[in-house]
């Protein structure tokens, strides 16, 4: 029993079949007892008041956005150097799933700064390199939907996901010398003396495990509509030889 | 190697026009510039390095597309491929061309146009520096955007949307180096960076290309 037997289409498809439901279950009651006890049962703090419940959405959609690249780019070296299809599919699903998280975690950012920070938007290192990390997705969606050969599609989009990765480590890395940021540190940390009070940090812990399970049905769902679509054209070929 | 330099520096100067084009365009952004946003000489002065740094970038992906796509169009490409002369050198070399026909103009022209633009006199050093050394990772990596979108009917902006992102880190030490250069401050630290943008680039992403163009013309 290795991971590679999932390389298999068939394989994957039985097993994800099997699992996209529960997965997606547990997403659904996850982010409904996070949220729902975030929002609701948790006190207002006393420098933000009710705003500091914006931090539900806006942590986990920023930390998934990350983790949604990183996948790409893992899923891209297999099918650089695997050759599974499922690989390469599975990295095309994921990408206007990290999107659509980046675009949350900017917009929670900004209703959150408006009252926060007088201003919807400022150019600090952490929003600028999040902009960036989107325009990085927004590329990558593009390339694949302009590139017609499905192979051909699937290594330009894999190189540059590699290249992205490396310039967009930069870019977050540039940016920080480039400004001195209003956004707040690291409060998460589980090295850190100083974290955000356990009141939050319970209900922030459920709504980022949904936000996981959530990405994951996400892309399970989205693979195996690859995958189908993938049969069809085949089956549509086989057709027209015939 | 040295044979393919030649041929494609020729081919820029004597046809096709698009050697001086990336230089005009370079001159219509610092005369449009003061145009948008008036003529008092302190906005001037505190815009110039970020508006010269810019209009360098833009003007070098203006040109990209060239690097690759005509000789994809007629094949030239395909015997390059085929040729003893690896991919990774031959992409090497057509970014070394595209630099010295863009990149090398814009740093020499810069200066004129730093005095357009009304930029501190202690400035103009560091422009021509920080241009010299950012313009070949500009060059280098637009040629792994060019190849990326090679096959592609209609690339150039899809390149221009695979490219920006790219562009951003040498955007930033390169302005920063004129910002503290035309302000008096030490600029040591930008400047190292900026060069190891560019010596990072200049090494790693001939492969990422070479391997973009193996598959566009599999």
């Amino acid at each position: 029993m290795s991971i590679w037997e999932y390389a298999n289409p068939k394989k994957f498809m039985q097993t994800t079949g099997f699992l996209l439901p529960w997965v997606s279950g547990l997403a659904g009651l996850t982010l409904a007892v996070g949220l729902i006890w975030g929002y609701f049962f948790t006190p207002d703090a006393d420098k933000f008041a009710s705003t500091v419940k914006i931090i539900y959405l806006h942590v986990p959609a920023a930390m998934m956005a990350i983790s949604a690249w990183t996948m790409m780019l893992v899923t891209s070296l297999i099918w650089l150097i695997r050759r599974h299809h499922v690989s390469a599919l599975a990295a095309k699903a994921a990408a206007p799933v990290g999107l659509v998280f980046t675009v949350i975690g900017l917009v929670t950012g900004a209703i959150w700064g408006q009252p926060m920070w007088g201003t919807w938007w400022a150019w600090d290192p952490r929003l600028t390199a999040f902009l960036i990390l989107a325009l990085f997705y927004l590329g990558y969606i593009a390339l694949w939907a302009a590139v017609e050969n499905p192979d051909t599609a699937a290594d330009l989009t894999s190189v540059l996901a590699i290249v992205g990765s490396v310039f967009a480590f930069l870019s977050r890395y540039a940016v920080l010398f480039w400004n001195q940021g209003l956004h707040q540190g690291a409060s998460l940390s589980l090295d850190k003396e100083e974290n955000v009070a356990d009141v939050y940090w319970f209900p922030l812990l459920v709504c980022i495990t949904g936000f996981v399970l959530l990405f994951v049905a996400l892309v399970l769902a989205r693979t195996r509509t690859e995958i189908r679509a993938r049969r069809l054209q085949a089956l549509i070929a086989r057709e027209r030889v015939a | 190697m040295i044979a393919l330099l030649i041929r494609d520096l020729r081919l820029a100067i004597r046809a096709g026009g698009g050697f001086g084009l990336g230089l005009a365009f370079f001159l219509l952004v610092a005369v449009i510039v003061p145009l948008g946003v008036g003529p008092e000489p302190a906005t001037l002065a505190k815009i110039a390095p970020g508006i010269l740094w810019v209009g360098a970038l833009l003007s070098c992906l203006l040109s990209l597309d060239r690097i690759f796509a005509l000789d994809f169009e007629d094949g030239s490409l395909d015997l390059l491929a085929t040729s003893p002369v690896p991919m990774e050198g031959a992409v090497a070399v057509k970014a070394l061309a595209h630099w010295l026909v863009t990149g090398l103009p814009l740093v020499l022209a810069a200066p004129v146009l730093g005095v357009l633009l009304n930029l501190p006199v202690q400035g103009y050093l560091w422009l021509v520096i920080s241009l010299a050394l950012g313009t070949p990772a500009l060059s280098i990596i637009g040629a792994f955007g060019a190849a990326l979108t090679v096959g592609l009917k209609r690339g150039g902006l899809l390149m221009s949307l695979l490219v920006l992102p790219l562009y951003m880190p040498t955007l930033i030490f390169g302005a920063e180096v004129v910002k503290r250069g035309a302000a008096g401050m030490a600029v040591g630290t930008p400047l190292a960076l900026l060069a190891a943008i560019t010596a990072g680039a200049l090494a790693l992403l001939p492969f990422a290309a070479a391997a973009a163009i193996r598959v566009n013309l599999r």
